[in-house]
């Protein structure tokens, strides 16, 4: 087994609402736990998948790792050192080791900015390219890397479409040489014969640049096609985390059960997507202190309300935060 | 075989631009028959939300042009009638449920208010009537406490809540045809699973016909009957679900269904349609998929294929099984 390249431990984000003094003092202010103490590695090499629905805190965490967003509290590791003990500057020299790729390729790249421009950016900020032959090449070299053509390097963003745009953001994070890449739901604005064009990039560069992913999605097709490892959330907790083959064939946790039979599948054969979930989803904003789930879960027993589950491994490498399992 | 409720038959939406004419909808037709679901799916671009708004008579013009041999529901040719009659049978007849029911409710009216106005001037009820009928109509798409909750505005909904809102107005004034367009595009998995079966178990307590907009083909696979695939603005292949699924005929229709990752099987690269959706702008001659198609053919580049009847019930435009074509 290989080291973990991102160990994150106890990772916390708490966002204060009405946090102005009145409201403080009055105690009216709330807190909303985004992500709450969640801890996972991510080895050299693979991908982790992270998936779970809206407002359950992985694009967040996503973003605490590259300290887009500060976290409350936690320890985040990149080969062994701890990020959160950088200072600015050490930091972004770190930076270099983690890109990023976004959602919406419509409003991740500057439209007023040619590709050439885009592409170049972080290669002069990195030092690894300065003069503009040096930074032509390199940009040359990168559009043909994700499949584009030298005749694109001139033109705008709104020329391309969004298949081909994504292909120049993730240009832009491998420009630098990085280690690990945070894909926050890079394919889910796509349509599904471009999404699936772009999942074969990002494979095909994973296997070409021995590539680290964390990719976080929605669609459990695409996590269950592109991962090794998955971790699902559910209001800004990790309920289970496994190898992705034992996840989809044996879900343990009451939510990643409800999850699959939640997914519509091509097919008509197999059976109609079903809730097995009462309810809604629970609020982030002062959670109840015990499992976030307890209100829906079919399985709940009365210590649940009161007691957070904590991850027991329930068979090798498969965590589960459940206390009835 | 039962009369269809809905029938189109040859129609084309134009959008007449600054920058040149736009044909968003070219030539398509289908039939939807009484208490049947149809699915029109396709990927971005395609033109099925612009065939829905036809349907409904809510394309601009201009900038829209819309010509058509014939759209009619209930054998009443919906391009023929005045204003005052179309606005009789929207609501009424034929109602419509959006992808993002945030923008298409209105913010500064209580829920209660809006579903009321609906009720008040389509069936000449009075505001007692309205609001009881309103809370029955919120009880039935299972808003839990809704004698309550007909006073919240829309934004106090979670986005799962607000299409049952949404569904619930289009119930209203029970219409005979529904057009659900993307309705659970915008929501988690575990929502849109309820929103599915609701929307399923509506249609048949009120024996309605629907044309179910989408671009899942999860999604179809489980909430329709029938299928058409659009691209391009064509309609490139029509048929029964299970035949569609199981014994596609266009390219298209078989590229799209590789494209998906399959929960059931794991290979490590997934099989795309290569290259990217024609320039609606400047589409290419003869058939709008050949620069992307692998089976492309002369005659492909030149002529746009016939729309065809490649099996009983199965209808398919592609020179590549058209043997007078070739």
């Amino acid at each position: 087994m290989s080291a973990a390249l991102l160990e994150v431990e106890s990772l916390t984000k708490y966002f204060t609402l009405n946090g102005d003094m009145v409201s403080r003092i009055a105690g009216k202010s709330k807190t909303l736990k985004a992500v709450d103490d969640v801890s996972f590695r991510v080895r050299a090499g693979e991908t982790l998948g992270l998936v779970g629905e809206s407002g359950c805190g992985k694009s967040t965490t996503g973003r605490l790792i590259t300290r887009l967003v500060e976290p409350t509290s936690g320890h985040i590791r990149l080969k062994g050192q701890d990020l959160l003990a950088f200072d600015h500057q050490r930091m972004q020299s770190v930076r270099k080791e983690v890109q990023l790729v976004f959602q919406d390729p419509y409003s991740s790249l500057n439209p007023r900015k040619t590709i050439m421009q885009i592409l170049s950016r972080p290669l002069e900020l990195h030092g690894i390219a300065n003069d503009w032959r040096s930074k032509r090449e390199k940009v040359l070299e990168l559009l043909n890397l994700v499949g584009l053509g030298q005749e694109h390097i001139d033109r705008y963003p709104h020329e391309f479409s969004g298949g081909q745009r994504q292909r120049i953001a993730i240009a832009r994070a491998l420009s630098v040489d990085p280690e690990l890449v945070i894909g926050d739901e890079p394919v889910s604005a796509l349509d599904v014969s471009v999404q699936a064009q772009i999942l074969n990039l990002f494979r095909e560069l994973q296997e070409k640049f021995s590539l680290t992913y964390l990719f976080i999605a929605h669609d459990l097709s695409v996590i269950r096609h592109i991962s090794d490892r998955v971790a699902v959330m559910y209001v800004g907790k990790i309920v289970e985390t496994g190898p992705v083959e034992e996840i989809f064939a044996k879900p343990q946790h009451p939510y990643t059960k409800a999850l699959m039979a939640a997914v519509p599948e091509a097919d008509p054969d197999k059976p109609a997507p079903k809730l097995t979930l009462t309810g809604e989803v629970a609020t982030p904003i002062d959670p109840p202190p015990g499992c976030r789930l307890c209100k829906r879960c079919p399985i709940a027993t009365s210590n649940c309300e009161t007691d957070p589950p904590p991850l027991r491994e329930i068979a090798s490498d498969h965590y589960v935060a459940c206390h009835n399992i | 075989m039962s009369e269809p409720v809905l029938s189109v038959e040859d129609l084309v939406v134009q959008f007449h631009l600054k920058r040149g004419t736009l044909t968003a909808v070219n030539g398509i037709s289908f039939d939807v028959k009484r208490g049947e679901t149809f699915g029109l799916v396709g990927e971005s671009g395609s033109g099925k939300s612009v065939t829905a708004r036809a349907i409904m008579r809510l394309v601009p013009t201009p900038p829209g042009h819309v010509q058509a041999r014939r759209v009619s529901i209930d054998g009443r040719d919906i391009y023929s009638l005045n204003d005052e009659q179309i606005r009789a049978i929207r609501g009424n007849e034929i109602a419509m449920v959006f992808q993002e029911p945030m923008s298409a409710l209105n913010p500064v009216f209580t829920v209660g208010s809006q579903m009321g106005e609906v009720l008040r001037t389509n069936l000449g009820m009075s505001k007692g009537e309205a609001r009881e009928r309103t809370i029955e109509l919120l009880q039935m798409v299972g808003i839990p406490s809704a004698e309550a909750r007909i006073d919240n505005y829309v934004h106090e909904f979670s986005g799962g809540m607000r299409q049952r809102v949404m569904l619930a107005m289009a119930l209203s004034c029970d219409p005979t045809f529904l057009i659900a367009d993307e309705p659970t595009t915008a929501l988690d998995v575990t929502i849109q699973a309820t929103i599915l079966e609701l929307i399923t178990s509506m249609i048949e307590r009120f024996d309605m016909s629907l044309l179910f907009i989408t671009h899942n083909l999860g999604v179809v696979a489980h909430a329709c009957d029938r299928i058409g695939v659009m691209y391009a603005s064509h309609l490139v292949e029509m048929g029964d679900k299970r035949e569609i699924f199981s014994n596609p005929m266009h390219p298209y229709t078989v590229g799209l269904l590789n494209s998906i990752p399959r929960m059931d099987q794991k290979s490590r690269y997934l099989t795309p349609i290569e290259g990217t959706v024609c320039n609606m702008m400047d589409p290419p001659e003869g058939c709008k998929f050949h620069p992307r198609c692998a089976h492309a053919m002369d005659v492909c580049r030149r002529e746009v294929p016939r729309w065809r009847e490649v099996a009983p019930g199965h209808y398919a435009a592609c020179h590549l099984n058209d043997q007078s074509a070739v």
